[in-house]
């Protein structure tokens, strides 16, 4: 016999289900049960945030090509000088106007999902090496038994792409480009065009983190 | 306890594998390529934090926050518990948000397509956030089995689905409550996706007699565990644990 460590295990994952929309999005779902502000995540830019106005858009699309329309999309991402507005931030104050979090359904007709946002600066690695900007993206939805993180980097951005540490891991490097979004332009505003391909030829890359 | 080290790496042979043909959602809804192995940055190490001013009076107590013309129908019932870690720390502040089917087994949703009658008094979502020692409690309706669309004869044992955040964006976490006793929990291909019938308990609340309120609502004990991180002995700082 040795000591015990005395360490628990995570609560095992089990499927968000077909009605994941009820409970994260209940005013979208037409229970409007939470009178202060509706659906949480639904709005991540304050009118005084800094930084470059994005959208970013897309489908979450299944291994037979069918966008996911019962699927759930969180993002969190730094604020335009690479801070987040988290307790757990140690490096500086965020800008105060800009969550950083944000949460939307993918559409029930069409299964686009969309988040207005703005750019993110850049992120220390681990070993104090700059990260190229990106927006850190988790995915749940029916028939995904454990919630799916990737992240999406910009298209704009090529030289510090290449020189971040963690596309720098990706060993098939043809599969860098399913996590770099085309940015493109609507009504003046850059939109940068984020499709999730959970299996296939062009199957994103998932992080295990 | 120090909130600086990185987290625990997730055991993937304890959550269910992504692939699990006897629910059949998930044959083109898995990953087939190997996940991408990454240390915790900065960027999944934080988090957004949720402050009690997001909650309302009633957003723990689905017998209320949808009461129209009366108490929803169904055996009442208390679920309370503690979100710890795995280091077994109470985590504070962590942002529980649940869903889940009336006591006929039916959801509020224009997709749902079993018979089972509405409950005009009977939203079926809420939400709170734990204290400083990690607990919480929430008061509903004990939801029913009901059929789904898998196999012909595929029927979800009662349960009640909890979305959880804790610090960091890497601990997000979604699963489900069962009940102690049911034996449809061990017939569910959604369950038994979870390779580990130990694992599987974890997910199963406890009938909890003495904190039943009398002539009330029974209660079910539910402890949620998040990933737990390193110490810092070694690392830049020598933080306690």
């Amino acid at each position: 016999m040795v000591q015990s460590l005395n360490r628990l295990k995570e609560s095992p994952s089990q499927t968000a289900g077909p009605y994941i929309h009820i409970g994260a999005t209940p005013n979208h779902s037409g229970i409007e049960i939470y009178g202060n502000g509706g659906d949480l995540g639904r709005t991540l830019v304050g009118p005084d945030a800094k930084g470059e106005r994005i959208v970013i858009k897309g489908h979450v699309i299944d291994g037979g090509g069918a966008p996911l329309k019962d699927a759930l999309v969180e993002i969190w991402q730094a604020d335009s000088a690479g801070l987040h507005n988290s307790p757990q931030e140690k490096r500086g104050k965020a800008d105060p106007a800009f969550a950083g979090w944000g949460r939307q359904p993918t559409d029930g007709v069409t299964g686009e999902y969309r988040f207005e946002t703005i750019k993110p600066g850049r992120v220390p690695f681990v070993d104090g090496r700059l990260m190229a900007p990106h927006v850190t993206f988790w995915i749940v939805a029916r028939g995904i038994n454990v919630g799916l993180h990737t992240r999406m980097y910009f298209s704009d951005e090529a030289a510090a792409n290449t020189e971040c540490p963690v596309l720098a891991r990706v060993e098939h490097r043809d599969r860098v480009a399913t996590l770099i979004a085309a940015r493109g332009e609507e009504g003046g505003r850059a939109v940068y065009i984020f499709d999730i391909h959970l299996q296939g030829e062009q199957e994103t890359i998932f992080f295990d983190i | 306890m120090t909130d600086q080290g990185s987290f625990y790496q997730r055991d993937r042979g304890w959550h269910p594998p992504p692939f699990t043909p006897h629910y059949k959602t998930s044959v083109l809804r898995s990953p087939q390529r190997a996940l991408l192995s990454l240390e915790n940055t900065i960027s999944e190490m934080t988090g957004p934090v949720f402050g009690h001013g997001v909650l309302g009076e009633y957003d723990n107590d689905l017998i209320r926050n949808w009461a129209k013309t009366g108490d929803p129908v169904g055996p009442r019932i208390i679920v309370y518990g503690r979100v710890l870690d795995e280091n077994g720390h109470g985590v504070s502040g962590a942002l529980l948000e649940f869903w889940q089917a009336n006591a006929g087994g039916r959801y509020r949703h224009k997709k749902e397509l079993y018979v089972a009658a509405l409950d005009p008094n009977f939203g079926g979502c809420g939400r709170t956030i734990t204290d400083d020692q990690g607990r919480y409690c929430l008061r509903t309706i004990k939801p029913g089995p009901y059929p789904w669309p898998n196999r012909v004869n595929d029927w979800r044992p009662a349960h009640i689905h909890f979305s959880i955040f804790g610090h960091a964006f890497a601990q997000r976490l979604i699963t489900q409550m069962y009940f102690e006793g049911d034996p449809m929990i061990w017939q569910c291909p959604i369950v038994m996706g979870i390779p580990d019938r130990n694992a599987i308990e974890t997910l199963v609340a406890a009938l909890d007699r003495e904190n039943s309120i009398h002539m009330d609502a029974l209660a079910y004990k539910f402890d949620i565990v998040l990933r737990g991180r390193r110490s810092t002995l070694f690392e830049n700082r020598t933080e306690g644990n």
